[in-house]
């Protein structure tokens, strides 16, 4: 959960605007591994949304807080417990599962202290690493990756198909689902599950408990 | 050659020394800042159960008081600090404690803000404490008062702001013990404070704590001078007790790194050791140098006191054991902050605070700044902390407009 840099553009990560775009205003949000708080702050500019943050990095949280923000150093893997149920309307985990140590019972814990989730992650099954892997047999360095395996903060990659066998697991209910491409540009809503897992660079969820 | 420890220079020093006690015993009965005096029929009920009155409590200001009075910022000092966050101290003529936080263009910034920072109750700056007066006996109370806890001092410095003229406090700013008092405010009056701000601090005083300051007080109460606390009477003070209680809480502030990387195994003025018991390396004349200014400005009785009361802080023994309940429905804004290298207030007693916060609701920033300075980086310049509460009291303040147009 430390400040992980997969994915800017223009300093502003592609994901943001599509999250925020999931989250209705005069609501409680909760970002765990909200880096520098750039969501946050985008957030914070809307109506009436109260937001609070979890990161583990001290440079991350002293940006956030320097800017305002409620933010709290901490680690997801360890802090959640800590959160009563339903505490939050909204906990976002943005590209940040691929960093936790116990992705599934973080997953859990969200589902548990919010009403609604919504996760943003990098798809491990996209075709340019699928092309790395299978043509040069290493892993994966991309322009939205760009740790090398040895000092990736990444350490539990999943395709978007992987997560989708996880929320069945935990019996939770994808509400909405989007992909986006290379771009930032989102993938066509009707396009089948297999078409996302080669063509989405990255994906977002917004998940309810059952 | 077998000195007795801080006797070295003791003979040298003692005019000085003198004076300056008497400064400091005059400014303990008739300080030279604020005083706000609370009559006998305005006693404080202590948390012991008994009753105060007639009390004083000695305060200094910084900077202007707004229309709406929603910019006051209280200070709270640590164990051995004072009233004068930012202005000289009379006694030893030193700048204020906290230049570096309270000022023009600093992070409590007095050019925005009303800044009131006052002496504890059990002090020995101007508060009532044992050095005072007891009006029934004509001396000082010295042990006959009562024990005094964060509480108490809280509930004092309470009456203090609404003597001002405040209903509610911007915010509270404190490190260490001062830490305690921020929470103890947020907790007794939460609707009194707006926002609080708590460094190197914790809701309780560990095991560890509480063994060092007993250390301390028996260093005092072991002197002969102490006279069983009725030393002010005999003309004397147990310096020595108090000098050795210093220098042993004083390694507590600092860590191990900064003390090796400071002193190492450096010799003091000296080529090789005397193979005898004077103050051979710089750690040991810094330690006793330590201990004989600190006798100069700070009277034992109140250290005997101070300690104590931090010694019984647990916040949530008052809360059923459950430090949430503390914070239960709070709308305060917190912000807490620890530093890496504290072994005297480790950021596990800071975490623990934030777990009770977010179980509470509260709003709640926490940040644990990378530091080798220890327990004493509080009063240092850390960048990264002025930084931090820079951000956050500039968050609160948003957010007190924002309270403030919804009504």
């Amino acid at each position: 959960m430390s400040t992980i840099n997969n994915t800017a553009i223009h300093d502003q990560r592609i994901d943001h605007q599509a999250i925020s775009d999931l989250i209705a205003d005069n609501c409680s949000v909760l970002d765990v591994g909200c880096g520098d708080g750039g969501l946050l702050d985008l957030l914070e500019k809307r109506t009436n949304i109260h937001c609070r943050g979890i990161e583990l990095s001290q440079s991350g949280v002293s940006q956030s807080v320097s800017r305002g923000l409620s933010v709290i150093q901490g680690d997801a893997d360890r802090d959640l417990v800590y959160y009563p149920d339903n505490a939050f309307d909204y906990v976002i985990l943005s590209q940040t599962i691929q960093a936790m140590n116990r992705p599934r019972e973080v997953l859990q814990h969200l589902l548990r202290i919010g009403d609604k989730i919504i996760v943003s992650l990098p798809n491990f099954g996209h075709w340019k690493v699928r092309k790395h892997l299978l043509l040069k047999g290493q892993m994966p360095v991309t322009e939205h990756l760009p740790y090398s395996w040895y000092d990736t903060p990444n350490i539990h990659f999943c395709t978007i198909r992987d997560f989708v066998n996880l929320c069945d697991e935990l019996d939770a209910k994808i509400e909405q689902a989007i992909a986006l491409n290379a771009s930032g540009h989102r993938i066509g809503f009707r396009a089948p599950w297999w078409f996302w897992n080669v063509f989405g660079e990255q994906a977002i969820f917004l998940l309810t408990s059952r | 050659m077998a000195n007795i420890p801080i006797s070295d220079s003791e003979a040298q020093q003692d005019t000085g020394s003198e004076q300056l006690e008497k400064i400091a015993l005059n400014e303990a009965r008739s300080p030279s800042s604020n005083v706000w005096v609370f009559d006998e029929n305005d006693p404080l009920v202590l948390e012991c159960g008994a009753s105060l009155a007639p009390i004083k409590v000695a305060y200094e200001t910084y900077g202007t008081l707004n229309s709406d009075k929603s910019n006051a910022i209280l200070i709270c000092h640590a164990l051995t600090g004072d009233q004068y966050v930012a202005s000289e101290n009379p006694v030893t003529g030193k700048p204020g404690w906290w230049t570096t936080m309270v000022g023009s263009g600093k992070p409590v910034d007095t050019d925005r803000f009303f800044v009131i920072c006052s002496n504890v109750l059990g002090g020995c700056l101007g508060t009532t404490g044992p050095v005072s007066i007891n009006p029934e006996t004509g001396t000082a109370f010295a042990t006959s008062l009562p024990v005094i806890t964060i509480r108490d001092m809280v509930a004092a410095q309470a009456k203090l702001i609404t003597a001002l003229g405040i209903d509610k406090l911007f915010s509270i700013v404190g490190g260490s013990m001062g830490g305690m008092q921020v929470l103890q405010w947020a907790a007794s009056y939460p609707d009194r404070v707006h926002s609080v701000v708590m460094i190197a601090s914790g809701a309780r005083h560990t095991s560890q704590n509480i063994a060092f300051h007993e250390v301390g007080r028996q260093a005092v109460m072991a002197d002969p001078q102490w006279h069983g606390g009725n030393y002010l009477e005999q003309n004397v003070a147990p310096r020595k007790g108090l000098a050795v209680a210093r220098m042993a809480a004083h390694i507590t502030y600092m860590s191990g790194e900064s003390l090796q990387s400071k002193f190492g195994r450096n010799l003091q003025d000296r080529d090789k050791v005397t193979f005898g018991f004077e103050a051979d390396f710089q750690i040991e004349s810094y330690l006793r140098h330590q201990g004989m200014t600190f006798v100069e400005r700070f009277d034992a009785n109140s250290y005997l006191y101070v300690t104590r009361a931090m010694d019984y802080f647990d916040l949530a023994e008052d809360y059923n054991g459950k430090l949430a309940n503390a914070f239960m429905g709070t709308k305060t804004r917190f912000c807490l902050i620890s530093f890496t290298t504290d072994w005297l207030f480790p950021t596990d007693e800071s975490r623990s605070i934030v777990h009770a916060l977010n179980a509470a609701r509260a709003s709640v920033s926490f940040v644990e700044i990378a530091s080798d300075r220890g327990h004493d980086a509080f009063l240092l310049e850390e960048p990264d902390m002025f930084a931090t509460i820079r951000g956050f009291l500039k968050s609160a303040e948003r957010t007190l407009v924002r309270t403030d147009t919804s009504k």
